[in-house]
């Protein structure tokens, strides 16, 4: 079943700079290997493609179930120097959590 | 097996005022952090001192000492913070004098001094410390006239001493967030200065404390899941000898401590999570074991940590030019193609006026359409309203200036259904640019000086 990331996971970011970074976690350890296999820095950096200018890097946390994203020059300069309202990112995770992942149905929380 | 109670009741300068003081009254609590400087603060707060050498320091942080210092000196409670900022002397005056204004006698309060290098900046230059931008590789010494703070971010250690010669609020400038954390636990446990697990521990409760609410329920994901979060707690870490601990926070409080709740905290603001960098530890996020303890109780355990680096690292600022922001709101049928109309017109305007600024050095965003997170939500066709912001920068502060003249004709010479603008113009604000660096370690340790006094 095709669900967006909001059902099986949540999220937090931040600002490093001129990146973002997105930390994913997933709902229980069998989500985790969904969001391992499907939540790749490639489609990440196509979901962001309207904001993210450079490249997308991701780090896994087996032991909290959670992937982390930096998407890289994504601030409009970062911090004081940035013109966009979310110069820090606060709003990526929200962003990250409408992208839709492919789920075996027995996984998915009613 | 004994706990220490360590707190935090300001994740930032700006923070809400009453968290702290609940923080004190709901219960038992040992040690209370408090965070005021965000990495350009020290910039404003030099330019503060230049106009009075008796300011410099977070003045919010008297008004909450005023409210909380007799209950404190009762309670045996210690107070750890940045508020110091770049005058952490005239700090303690301030609250030597409202000690004795309240009548309150024998506080001890530590000042932390050393993070300070503007002032060392071109002998550092000069004895070849590149202080090169972490972010563009740039050296720092054809620049270094133009910085206008450089501050060393400073470990546990000088705040342990503090505690040590009896300090009951420590005041420091810049230090990392985790320190504040750290540093109570390393001195009531007696924790070796090499004990890396135990330091790494410390630093990682100190990292799911340092933004306030963020670990008991506020900026959660599953926002309709939070109880109360109007009286949302701040946190508590309830930490044991052996370096493991449980994050928590007052009976009766809203807001919610779950593995969920804490798990976000911890990826907040994260790089490579296995190698988080401070003056103290590198800590190792991938150790970490959470597990429910009961209501509001999350046990964290597992915790590795390794040999702390050479360097510290300096967060250093410099002025950057000028820049200007200004929205009206557009409202009725076709708002948005209005707004663009709008926005189309005050660059035509500006470009006949002669004032032009280069694509990267403005910024047009159409709030309510999804300007936050461009092509990442669906795009709505019409809204009933949306709210135009225009933004600009430049070197030149009279460019950015006639820009804010350009704001309030829409109202009259604008599309219809122009409203929202009020406040006057805006005016330049001066870009404050942030520059880190690394710094050998010993160039600033040695220079480190930590004084407790009474009053």
């Amino acid at each position: 079943m095709r669900v967006p990331l909001e059902r099986i996971a949540h999220a937090r970011s931040g600002d490093k700079g001129d990146a973002s970074n997105v930390g994913l976690i997933a709902n229980s350890a069998e989500l985790y290997r969904v969001l391992r296999e499907q939540v790749t820095p490639e489609r990440v950096k196509r979901h962001f493609g309207g904001l993210c200018r450079g490249p997308v890097e991701r780090f896994e946390v087996p032991n909290l179930n959670a992937l982390n994203f930096i998407l890289h020059d994504s601030l409009g300069g970062g911090g004081t120097e940035s013109l966009k309202t979310d110069a820090q990112g606060k709003t990526h995770a929200q962003g990250l959590l409408v992208m839709e992942v492919e789920v075996p149905d027995e996984l998915v929380p009613r | 097996m004994r706990t220490v109670r360590v707190g935090n009741g300001q994740g930032f300068w700006g923070d809400n005022v009453d968290a702290p003081v609940e923080l004190l009254r709901g219960g038992p609590i040992d040690y209370i952090g408090m965070d005021y400087l965000a990495e350009v603060t020290l910039s404003i707060m030099m330019r503060q001192k230049l106009k009075d050498p008796r300011l410099g320091y977070a003045t919010d942080f008297i008004d909450f000492v005023r409210r909380v210092l007799p209950e404190i000196r009762e309670r045996g409670v210690r107070i750890l913070s940045n508020a110091g900022g770049l005058n952490p002397r005239a700090c303690r005056e301030r609250i030597f004098e409202v000690a004795r204004e309240l009548g309150v006698h024998g506080i001890r309060v530590g000042v932390v001094e050393g993070d300070d290098l503007l002032p060392r900046l071109p002998e550092l230059v000069a004895a070849g410390h590149a202080l090169a931008n972490m972010d563009t590789g740039e050296p720092i010494g054809p620049v270094v006239e133009r910085m206008t703070s450089a501050n060393a971010y400073l470990g546990a250690r000088p705040v342990i001493q503090a505690l040590a010669e009896g300090a009951d609020i420590v005041l420091c400038g810049r230090i990392t967030d985790t320190a504040l954390a750290l540093a109570p636990l390393a001195h009531e446990f007696g924790w070796a200065d090499d004990d890396w697990d135990r330091l790494a521990a410390g630093t990682i409760a100190g990292h799911i404390l340092e933004c306030g609410a963020q670990c008991t329920g506020g900026n959660f994901s599953r926002w309709w899941e939070v109880p109360d979060l109007a009286g949302v707690g701040y946190p508590i870490v309830e930490a044991r000898e052996d370096g493991t601990f449980v994050v928590t926070k007052h009976p009766g409080t809203g807001g919610m401590v779950t593995v969920d709740t804490v798990a976000e905290q911890l990826l907040y603001e994260m790089a490579s999570p296995s190698a988080y960098i401070t003056p103290d530890v590198v800590a190792d996020f991938t150790t970490i074991r959470l597990a429910q303890d009961g209501k509001d109780r999350v046990q964290v355990s597992g915790i590795e940590g390794r040999p702390r680096t050479g360097t510290l690292k300096i967060s250093a600022s410099h002025l950057a030019g000028y820049k200007s922001s200004g929205q009206i709101t557009v409202s009725g049928p076709r708002a948005v193609d209005k707004a663009r109309l709008a926005a189309d017109v005050v660059w035509k305007r500006l470009e006949r006026a002669g004032v032009t600024f280069e694509d990267d050095q403005k910024e047009v965003e159409l709030v309510g359409l999804g300007a936050c997170l461009p092509g990442v939500l669906p795009a709505p066709g019409d809204l009933p309203e949306v709210v135009l912001r225009l933004a600009v920068r430049d070197a030149d502060r009279d460019k950015v200036e006639r820009f804010g003249k350009e704001i309030a004709p829409l109202i009259t010479a604008g599309p219809p259904g122009v409203t929202g603008f009020a406040g006057g113009r805006p005016k330049p604000q001066e870009i404050v640019a942030y520059w880190p660096a690394l710094l050998a370690r010993e160039e600033v340790e040695a220079h480190l000086v930590v004084t407790v006094e009474e009053a």
